[in-house]
């Protein structure tokens, strides 16, 4: 920890500040276009067709009659300007084509111009516009600095959200040909190999065998992690970088020891070894739907009866609000169990049930905070009250961390910010972009810091660990400074050694 | 001529006004949203989200959240416009029940708030440079003729009266298909002229929030995705290719 623990200072930290408006600050950054291949495993053109405007246009209407939220939303606009100071790329940047209604006003323009009666005939009027080669730059541009994080959308009268924008403009960027390389890349891994590091079943199972012998080394007892059993209770889905990215790992180990402590019998499945779900981010429908129904074939040939998601924030938005809709009905699992559970609802029911025991003071060297991963926070559930999404993982932190303190009220639960990294913008070449989205809940985090001397924050989401571990260094913590929720429950569960081995 | 105009031009921007607006609420009705978007935490049950989308009408809930000084000249506004509507009523309706008679004292004190309120919300249009960048020229005009048609009216209140019998007359005889005259007093024909404009402009503009806020998916939405398959025709299509 580099930032001293100074109350005083804590209020010359403000994660809301306005920034100075800069027009034109962020027009350079774009994520790579994907190669022909990457195109074509997703089932898009390789390359920018020669009619593309026509094609845009075409798709753009094809959208329209078949996302109500596209229609209303372009059409309720009023420009009233609430959701103009909450975009976090916004407030890192001060580019004002980084204010949600500016992002959206890229594809109102065109829609009005060629779907509305003032656009076509008083295009001036009413800021509409023709699709150039200029706006075609910007929607790759700006719609690739939205991370669909939704918060645009608490704040809006008429709820538009810019996700939804965002998704509809990159599914006509594929459309003609000019589809993002990190998204497109990884969807076609998914569809060939079951995850998206493309790690295939042998060096997934080594990988496991390797954490098993970890995990005994470390405290004695063989907690086990199943692949591919046929005939387990519980399916664990998770994202594939749990299963050696830090602290991700951390985070499948707490898993497994909760699975091992409740006698469990679970298997995670090498052919849908991913919880994550990029055909949301590129807002296909389509893509999104044959990543979910290798889940329920996953399902049916283990013969489960339940399916658990691991921590990932969108994953668990495809998961909760998604899955039922592109891949159910899942009449053939256990009915006594919501379809599907997220882990923390699980290791949360443990608990209630008296099934876990702790030792709390393993983390009393951390004083901690959480950051509601945003597409949890605002597209999900846990529990069966609205709110649990904060509630659950909170009481988990609180059973095993005797010291909790949460950043101030306007940056967490509906209205936390996103780490920066979300909606398919975890790549490098977007690194600028991601270093200022997160400024917002860094500064949050600075404030506990300085307040309470909070050493570390825990996330439930993949994307938001290995971006905090990324960009953590530029704000003066450590880049292990983030960690798994069920890291910490790793730590404090108490497992017992085996009575009598052989 | 004048009264022939004007019956023609009230005839045309109702026709306009209750087509266009049925139209835009058919295709926002038909159009299907295939995925579970509701902003979260959201109501579990459909009683639930009526009451969320009351909040969201009655009180702004959203906006409030957002910012206090687009709230408070928003939700002013609406309401004083609300108010103003049903004073209107008296004018088309013969006798006048005895609650609009009451709503009448309150009805000329919301035209100082409707007022009000629109020129904070266009002062913010100039003043705040974040709105500033996002307004266009239809936002301008839109203000500008709610606050024409605002002014013109207090005008025939507290500066001129204009002959409010015969105009009534009008009215009710044009909802009779029995033309009355129409009083040629230039405020009064300013005020209805900017009236006419209103109604004609309703449906092919930002106005049609007025209908989208109930049709918005993320606001209308039931939370129970793992309890009840929610699925639009065309994606049920896609379920063709399905083995099982």
């Amino acid at each position: 920890m580099y930032i001293k623990n100074d109350p005083s200072e804590a209020t010359q930290i403000d994660p809301l500040e306005m920034p100075a408006l800069c027009p034109g600050a962020m027009e350079g950054s774009n994520p790579w276009v994907a190669s022909p291949d990457h195109q074509a495993s997703c089932g898009f053109p390789g390359e920018l067709v020669d009619n593309w405007q026509e094609k845009a246009i075409e798709k753009m209407g094809e959208l329209l009659t078949k996302y109500r939220s596209l229609k209303v939303y372009l059409d309720s606009c009023v420009k009233c300007g609430a959701c103009t100071d909450k975009c976090h790329y916004f407030l890192g940047t001060g580019d004002p084509k980084n204010m949600p209604v500016a992002r959206q006003d890229l594809l109102r323009k065109v829609y009005r111009r060629h779907f509305t009666l003032a656009g076509k005939w008083f295009p001036k009027l009413v800021g509409a516009e023709d699709l150039t080669k200029e706006v075609l730059d910007d929607w790759y541009s700006y719609f690739h600095q939205c991370s669909q994080c939704r918060r645009c959308s608490v704040f809006c009268p008429y709820g538009i959200d810019t996700a939804e924008i965002s998704m509809a403009g990159r599914e006509i960027l594929d459309h003609i040909g000019k589809g993002q390389k990190y998204c497109n890349e990884i969807i076609g891994k998914v569809h060939t190999i079951g995850n998206n590091l493309g790690l295939n079943k042998n060096a997934l199972r080594s990988t496991l065998e390797g954490l098993e012998e970890d995990i005994e080394d470390d405290i004695g007892v063989p907690v086990k992690l199943p692949l591919d059993k046929k005939g387990a209770d519980i399916l664990l889905v998770t994202p594939s970088a749990d299963f050696f990215a830090e602290p991700h790992v951390d985070g499948l180990i707490g898993y497994a020891k909760v699975f091992h402590a409740a006698g469990a019998n679970w298997t995670i499945s090498s052919y849908a070894s991913e919880a994550a779900n990029f055909g949301m981010f590129i807002g296909s429908y389509e893509n999104m739907r044959e990543i979910s129904l290798r889940i329920r074939q996953a399902a049916l040939d283990l013969g489960v009866k339940r399916i658990v998601f691991g921590e990932c924030g969108h994953a668990w938005r495809v998961a909760y609000s998604f899955l039922n809709t592109l891949a159910g009905p899942f009449d053939f699992l256990d009915p006594r169990y919501p379809v599907p559970q997220h882990i923390c609802e699980y290791t949360w029911d443990l608990i209630q049930e008296g099934k876990l025991n702790f030792d709390k003071s393993k983390n009393d060297h951390i004083k901690l905070t959480f950051h509601d991963s945003c597409n949890v926070a605002r597209a999900t559930r846990m529990g069966d009250k609205p709110g649990g999404q904060f509630e659950i993982p909170r009481a988990i932190l609180r059973t095993v961390c005797n010291y909790y303190y949460d950043m101030p009220e306007d940056t967490i639960k509906e209205a936390t910010f996103c780490c920066g990294g979300g909606g398919g913008l975890l790549t490098d070449e977007l690194m600028d972009l991601r270093k200022k989205g997160s400024s917002p809940r860094m500064k949050a985090l600075q404030t506990v810091n300085q307040e309470h001397g909070v050493t570390h924050m825990a996330a439930i989401c993949a994307i938001c660990k290995t971006q905090f571990a990324k960009v953590m260094p530029n704000f003066g913590f450590e880049r292990d400074s983030i960690l798994s929720v069920h890291q910490l429950v790793s730590n404090a569960i108490i497992l017992e050694a085996p009575q009598d081995d052989e | 001529m004048l009264t022939t105009i004007y019956a023609c031009l009230f005839y045309v921007a109702t026709v306009v006004l209750v087509v266009g607006f049925a139209n835009r609420i058919r295709q926002f009705a038909t159009t299907p949203a295939p995925l579970k978007i509701p902003t979260m935490p959201a109501p579990t049950t459909k009683t639930g989200v009526a009451f969320r989308l009351f909040r969201e009408v009655a009180f702004f809930e959203s906006l409030f959240k957002a910012n206090k000084w687009i709230w408070v000249f928003g939700w002013v506004f609406h309401m004083a416009l609300a108010v103003v509507l049903i004073r209107h009523l008296r004018y088309f309706v013969q006798p006048v029940p005895e609650v609009l008679a009451l709503v009448q004292p309150f009805g000329v004190l919301a035209s100082f708030a409707m007022v009000a309120g629109l020129a904070g919300l266009w002062g913010r249009r100039f003043v705040v440079e974040r709105i500033r960048y996002i307004s266009r020229p239809s936002d301008h005009l839109m203000l500008a003729l709610l606050m024409g048609i605002g002014l013109s009216g207090m005008m025939m209140k507290f500066v001129a009266h204009t002959d409010i019998v015969a105009v009534k007359a009008f009215f009710l005889g044009l909802m009779r298909f029995q033309i009355q005259p129409i009083p040629a007093d230039p405020i009064l024909l300013v005020h209805l002229t900017l009236v006419a404009v209103l109604m004609i402009v309703f449906p092919f503009s930002k106005l049609v929030h007025s209908a989208g806020v109930f049709f918005s998916p993320s606001r209308n939405q039931v939370d129970n995705s793992r309890e009840v398959r929610h699925l639009a025709p065309w994606a049920a299509k896609l379920e063709a290719d399905r083995a099982r």
